[in-house]
């Protein structure tokens, strides 16, 4: 139904669209027109990976060959079941967001700065969707800088509403080039190993290789590196500031997307690179990933449940929820990994609902204070009634997608024997409970306090909202696509890995 | 005629989705009181219309099937009938009739606010109910119970107060964590071993489950059913006695707690099996625990002055009767325990419905404030006698025949001690319940008090509670019936055909 030809130039398409689109949105200034640009773009790219999603449906790997240099030498770009449905969420929410964007980001950031805003977003956005798609080691840590560089001015933003910012931007930017420098040293002790940069052919020679101190430093270097990027306990600490501060659009932008293409890249090296060839691999997730997963799924919900503020608040239960989509990677069973896979959409589509949540009422009541939310639910009931349909999601009551991701888990943790892990998952969504309905109860059962007038949000905001919140309660009663695209995934990590599987 | 038009599966669809539907309906008539109250009346009518034409179907054997779609692979939205759905759907729609009338009256009797909203989640609670009663799979079951939970969360609330708003937190929050901590992990762990939730005569765990770990698979259902408020997680119940009376009607006696142990019900025979529970003696420690909750909770109800936290307590005493009749795993128990739900239903939508009438009419809470208050409003502390007499289970009520049918059960499974218990847990709801409108009506007004002017509740709050406690009487005549239909339950595996 689509044309060969397009069909092979997609997966460049993909990436180049945005990002040569990106200088124009600086170059055109002013609210609309730079927004109109990336809006447009945003579609396109959605348009681009809905057709590479479709076209990879029936298990083809699509590969495309930039340049025409066949890899191992030249730089190769290879979509498959896994990074075609992660590029669907980035550029679904991408698009959304930037519709989103346009009345939150004029109440948010000056005017002069717009086209400048716009730029990062885009620039953001084609890092993220480059690192998905490519099939080559280095080009990896390429578009994963473009990607977080943009992101810390994006975050920087935010220092119109709150000077915190700044600070906010900074640390990320620290913590966030340790993470990318642990990783290219990661790589440069692969490339001494192996002399190669393309995934696949990196894999092979690895297995090749065997065991060695080097590679077992490599392995540690990439895990830590990515363990910083997806905020996994105890390297999060960059992550609550940066999202409570940049603008709201920016917190839904990055919370849905960023630390999820982290836990790709999780995934892709674990599976795909390194292939757990050597038991020390396995040993690294059980004994050390493992644990801190459980401590962050614990701890991030007990934090979450003493913040003041909303954007902090849903900081923090995302700290929790990455611990669940570690825990299914360190599971390594089918089960385990397709309960990853599923989450990392179901999280997206509900936080994403979540923080634009958030940004609403900081634009109509100036405020994402809990106690100063009092009573909202009556004065803002549609931006509220998608708060309560998130927050049922991180909670995992039946009929949202939250409850999807956590009965494959649980299911994946019993296969596996693992009680304590079990009880830990339920009970971490018990003091989920006790966050989520903190704010609930104060936005409909307290008062408006005196003198204080809010306005629903306007429809441009409400849509994009409305799309997530109503995702996550489709996609809770009808997880039939979703499971089908998370165990396609799972089962072509499983195909490419050298783990046994009973 | 259109009866006749209407298919088995239709009904069924309608039964199910008719009160959803209804929801909005009543947000649109907001603007008239009026027009809104008759169609939430008339929506319980027609629903409980529908559901009188499934079971004129089921008795011909003509058994629906509604597939909506699957949630999961193997794990579908899907609903049928078997004999206890029925009775619990039956007994839902049935009050939910009297329930809604009498809300109307107190309601506006009352002056409350915030009357459609009422109106809305009460006719979605039911509706979560009814989807209990239908579902042919524990998924679906779960999923209806959770939305029964959330449904009723704002009308527990419903009067907004710091009080209130506790009440519902803990309501809410007892009923959450016990179902996402403990039932929903044990609906996991089934679907895990037995690679299937469908109710099955005769039960889908055996030979998966190794009998070893099925009394900790038991207690998981026993305590993540929260809504059977068996001890120690029973706090919610009289927590939520913050709720306006038909609120707290529709917990005791329609939705909430009858949902929740119809599904402990439901759970011991379509998923554990009656068989394998009595053969691998893995209810055994629930008979004690339910004996405890028995006593217990009705020595607390004594010593409460509070007349609708009495009445609570009551309630978590008698639904653990029921729990009581699961545990000795026997056909007699589970008919005692079908029966109990029942029986105790209308019994206390009876004692709930005079509280509030009570409420309204005197607004007197404290039982020791009661005395002599029968003579202003005798038709209301009649009614009150004749249900206390029920949960008694003294003759010509029906509460009698669940007693007698938990007793044979006891003395089937050779549970002596059970028996002690049963008779102890009569003797002590007497003691709790009947000093109410004994004294009431033939006590002298306390010295001090000045003498009310205390009338019978309005005739849309007065004919509910003569009807329900008319109710009480004639199940006692019809009990036979009942009995007849509830010896259809498929307690063994189907050989060679169906049934």
């Amino acid at each position: 139904m689509i044309p060969q030809a397009i069909i092979s130039q997609l997966p460049i398409l993909q990436v180049i669209v945005p990002l040569i689109a990106a200088p124009f949105c600086a170059l055109l200034g002013g609210r609309n027109r730079a927004w109109a640009l990336a809006f447009a773009v945003s579609l396109v790219t959605f348009a681009i990976s809905a057709m590479l999603f479709a076209s990879t449906l029936d298990g083809t790997v699509l590969s495309y060959q930039l340049g025409g240099w066949a890899p191992p030498i030249g730089i190769e770009y290879r979509v498959d079941a896994l990074n075609a449905f992660v590029l669907l969420i980035v550029s679904g929410v991408g698009a959304l967001t930037m519709l989103y964007a346009r009345e939150s980001v004029a109440y948010e950031i000056d005017e002069r700065h717009h086209g400048l805003f716009y730029s990062a977003f885009v620039f953001c956005m084609t890092g993220l969707l480059g690192v998905t798609i490519t099939g080559d080691a280095f080009n990896v840590f390429v578009f994963l800088e473009i990607s977080s560089l943009s992101t810390y001015a994006l975050v920087a933003s935010g220092a119109k509403r709150d000077r915190r910012a700044l600070t906010a931007a900074y640390n990320y930017l620290i913590m966030g080039t340790i993470g990318a420098t642990f990783f290219v040293i990661g790589l440069g002790l692969l490339y001494m190993i192996t002399g190669t940069l393309n995934m696949a052919d990196l894999a092979h020679k690895l297995v090749e290789h065997g065991d060695s101190r080097t590679l077992r430093m490599g392995f540690a270097f990439i895990v830590v590196g990515f363990g910083l990027k997806l905020a996994m306990f105890p390297l999060h600490l960059w992550l609550p500031n940066a999202y409570t501060h940049a603008p709201s659009a920016v917190s839904a932008f990055v919370s849905a997307t960023s630390t999820k293409v982290a836990v790709y890249l999780m995934l892709r090296f674990l599976f795909t690179v390194f292939g757990f060839s050597i038991p020390f691999e396995v040993d690294v997730l059980r004994t050390i990933v493992l644990p801190l997963a459980l401590i962050g799924i614990l701890a991030g919900s007990i934090v979450a449940v003493f913040q003041e503020d909303l954007k902090r608040l849903l900081a923090y239960s995302s700290i929790s929820q990455i611990g669940y989509m570690l825990v299914g990677i360190t599971l390594l069973t089918p089960g385990g990994l397709m309960a990853s896979i599923i989450h990392l959409f179901n999280h997206a589509v509900a936080k994403a609902a979540l923080f634009m949540v958030a940004g609403a009422y900081v634009m109509q009541a100036g405020t994402s204070t809990i106690s100063d939310l009092r009573g909202v639910g009556r004065d803002m009931p549609f931006t509220t009634a998608a708060f309560v349909v998130g927050g049922l999601s991180l909670v995992g009551v039946p009929m949202t997608v939250g409850f999807i991701s956590k009965w494959y888990l649980v299911q994946a943790a019993l296969e596996q024997g693992w009680w304590p892990v079990a009880g830990l998952i339920v009970l971490s969504s018990l003091v989920a409970f006790a966050y989520v309905w903190r704010f609930v109860e104060a936005a409909y059962m307290y008062p408006t306090p005196d003198g204080v007038i809010r306005r629903e949000a306007p429809l441009t905001m409400l849509i994009p909202m409305w799309i997530f919140a109503g995702s996550s309660i489709f996609f809770g009663l009808n997880a039939s696509l979703t499971s089908a695209a998370a165990s396609r995934a799972a089962s072509g990590l499983i195909a490419a890995s050298s783990l046994i599987w009973q | 005629m259109t009866m006749m038009l209407l298919s088995t599966n239709s009904a069924l669809f309608l039964a199910l989705f008719l009160p959803l539907s209804a929801i909005v309906l009543l947000g649109a008539l907001r603007e008239f009181p009026r027009a809104r109250d008759v169609a939430h009346v008339g929506t319980a009518v027609v629903t409980f219309s529908l559901v009188l034409l499934l079971l004129v179907r089921f008795l011909k054997a003509d058994i629906p099937n509604v597939f909506l779609f699957e949630v999961m692979p193997g794990l579908p939205i899907n609903f049928s009938i078997e004999p206890l759905g029925m009775v619990f759907a039956l007994l839902a729609s049935g009050l939910w009739i009297f329930i809604s009338l009498y809300a109307v009256g107190y309601m506006r009797a009352n002056g409350e606010e915030h009357q459609t909203r009422f109106a809305m989640f009460f006719t979605l609670a039911v509706a979560a109910a009814l989807g209990i009663a239908f579902s042919a799979n524990l998924f679906t079951l779960f999923i209806y119970y959770e939305l029964l939970t959330l449904s009723t969360y704002p009308l527990v609330a419903h009067k907004g107060t710091p009080e209130a708003r506790r009440g519902a937190r803990i309501y809410l929050s007892i009923l959450l964590s016990t179902s996402i901590g403990f039932f929903l992990v044990a609906i996991i762990w089934t679907w895990t071993v037995a690679g299937t939730l469908d109710f099955a005569a005769g039960g889908i765990l055996q030979g998966h489950l190794d009998p070893g770990y099925a009394p900790l698979l038991l207690a998981l259902f026993a305590f993540g059913i929260g809504k059977a408020a068996l001890m120690p997680f029973h706090r919610w119940l009289p927590s939520a006695m913050v709720a306006p009376a038909p609120v707290s009607a529709l917990l005791h006696a329609v939705a909430v707690v009858k949902g929740g142990v119809f599904t402990l019900l439901k759970v011991s025979v379509y998923i554990f099996g009656t068989g394998f529970l009595s053969a691998t003696h893995a209810a055994v420690w629930l008979c004690w625990v339910a004996a405890i909750s028995i006593i217990v909770a009705a020595v607390i109800a004594i010593s409460k002055d509070d007349l609708k936290a009495r009445l609570a307590y009551s309630t978590i005493s008698q639904l653990a009767y029921v729990t009581l009749g699961v545990a000795l795993a026997n056909q007699m128990g589970m008919i005692g325990s079908t029966m109990q739900i029942v029986m105790h239903a209308m019994a206390k939508i009876t004692l709930f419905m005079c509280a509030g009438a009570i409420y309204v009419a005197a607004h007197k809470t404290k039982v020791s404030e009661m005395s002599g208050l029968g003579r202003q409003m005798p038709i209301t502390f009649i009614a009150f006698f004749v249900a206390s007499l029920s949960i008694v289970g003294l003759p010509p009520m029906g509460g009698a025949w669940s007693k007698w049918f938990l007793l044979l059960s006891a003395a089937d499974a050779n549970q002596i001690a059970m028996i002690a218990v049963l008779g102890i847990g009569s003797l002590l709801s007497i003691a709790y319940l009947m000093p109410i409108p004994v004294k009431a009506l033939f006590g002298a007004v306390p010295a001090g008090q000045a003498p009310s002017d205390a009338h019978e509740p309005p005739l849309s709050m007065l004919l509910p509670i003569c009807a329900t406690a008319l109710g009480c009487v004639l199940l006692f005549f019809f009990a036979n019936e009942i009995y007849g239909f509830l010896l259809h339950v498929p307690l063994l595996p189907p050989e060679g055909g169906l049934q």
